[in-house]
């Protein structure tokens, strides 16, 4: 059966593990090394609804194994035109050896994985899952810190609504991590995942100094029927410099871009500011993800 | 005996003990409400022992299939089916719910691709059966029988 790439539901630690060591692999080809394993390959993008970032580092990803991409953007699509997505995408994903598809309906990217032969990659289904991202995440702990079981992790912000936060917090239940859940009261993480992967700690206080990884996210205006709690809400949870130097040695901070206003300039030069080195993992990782669904052994 | 004001059928099926307010949602999974020529009897909120009130349906000259039988248990795990010949009952089905349900009950979810008119149908799978919880196979959801919309 081919392999795709749909929900992290679906994987069990070691098809983690197998994506993070190719993806470990491929950030460690030279340029020349690596642009020789899929020459000739071809990688579809089919992106019902813009995702730029995602999109191009996709595409800088099979650029860089020597392949190249065609892109189906939703704009001049024929899905405007009502022919529908299933039949769309099963053409365009046919002219190419895999294909990553985005789209605002949930379900999207496994019912498209069930119409075509070729690898299917999940580059987010609404607010269902967005694959690629937690597996950049985990990525970005694993490098740094040479393993992931054992680390204190703290997720902050809302982690009611937060799809990128839902989806790691599942990975990390393969991995025997302590999980800090940080948010205001308005924005705690939905009960049934706080049980389903029995995290303890729950705090609506900017509790950090103790932890090996901070998770940041955006706190959304949307969320709060009273602008001025939100306001306050946002204050309090802001990370600025003074907050995060108070984060142990060796700590790092995490966040999945883009920001709006939660994690203070000031703070991109402190030695724990991960966040940039994360978005950039987002190429080797989906090198590692193309790699792997594709069966490529570069030792073969 | 109370008196049920309908009549008993003489063959057929009878549906029991469905929750109070569910029987016209158990005629419609059983796509019942149109072209089923036979006498068809809705009874709810009757007085029962087992549960405070409870919907009859009552079908006549009517079989269920298996996977009539196994639509209904989504929606109606407690119900109890009486197969009815010359007006006794010779057999009662055991409702027994599918790992998998596709086809039967649409996702509740608007954002779910089952709901925008792609080629794909509905299919769960059933994460726990008492209570019935459902998990959408696509959108990945879960829902509570209750929350099933027919
Ligand atoms: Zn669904």
């Amino acid at each position: 059966m081919k392999g795709n790439l749909i929900s992290i539901d679906d994987l069990e630690r070691s098809d983690i593990e197998d994506f993070l060591s190719k993806a470990s692999q491929a950030e460690k080809m030279s340029k020349a090394e690596a642009s020789k394993i899929l020459r000739g390959h071809i990688l579809s993008t089919i992106f019902l609804e813009p995702s730029t970032r995602t999109r191009l580092s996709f595409d800088a990803a099979m650029k860089r194994l020597g392949g190249s991409t065609i892109d189906l953007a939703a704009e001049v699509s024929s899905v405007e035109k009502g022919e529908n997505i299933a039949d769309t995408s099963a053409v365009v994903a046919g002219y190419s050896d895999i294909c990553v598809i985005r789209s605002p309906y949930e379900g999207t990217a496994r019912m498209v994985a069930e119409n075509t032969d070729v690898p299917v990659i999940n580059g987010g289904d609404g607010a269902n899952q967005h694959p690629t991202q937690t597996l950049l995440d985990l990525y970005t702990i694993k490098k740094e810190f040479g393993h992931i079981d054992g680390l204190k992790i703290g997720m902050l912000g809302d982690l009611k609504y937060g799809r990128t936060v839902h989806s790691l917090a599942e990975a990390l239940d393969h991995y025997d991590v302590d999980i800090r859940l940080i948010s205001p009261e308005e924005t705690k993480m939905p009960e049934h995942i706080v049980e389903k992967i029995g995290i303890e700690e729950e705090k609506t206080e900017l509790e950090i100094e103790d932890l090996d990884v901070l998770y940041a996210t955006r706190i959304q205006k949307e969320r709060f029927p009273d602008k001025q709690e939100y306001e306050r809400v946002k204050g309090e949870f802001i990370l600025n410099k003074q907050r995060v130097k108070e984060m142990k040695k060796g700590s790092i901070l995490m966040h999945p871009l883009p920001r709006v206003g939660e994690i203070k300039p000031e703070v991109d030069k402190l030695p724990q500011a991960r966040y940039f080195e994360q978005s950039c993992n987002g190429v080797p990782t989906r090198m590692g993800i193309i790699l792997e669904l594709l069966g490529v052994d570069k030792d073969a | 005996m109370p008196d049920l004001k309908v009549s008993k059928i003489s063959n057929g099926t009878v549906i029991d003990h469905i929750p109070p307010g569910r029987g016209l949602d158990v005629i419609k999974i059983l796509r019942m409400e149109r072209g089923f020529d036979n006498t068809l009897s809705l009874l709810m909120n009757v007085e029962s022992s087992r549960l405070e009130k409870k919907d009859i349906v009552k079908a006549e000259d009517k079989e269920l299939t298996k996977e009539e039988v196994d639509s209904v248990s989504v929606i109606a795990p407690s119900a109890t089916i009486n197969i009815i010949e010359d007006y006794g009952v010779v057999e009662k089905k055991r409702l027994r719910l599918p790992d998998k349900v596709e086809g039967v009950v649409d996702c509740p979810n608007p954002h779910c691709v089952t709901n925008t008119g792609e080629p794909v149908e509905a299919l769960f799978e059933v994460v726990n059966q008492n209570p019935v919880e459902l998990k959408c196979s696509y959108c990945e959801r879960k829902f509570k029988a209750l929350e099933l919309e027919i």
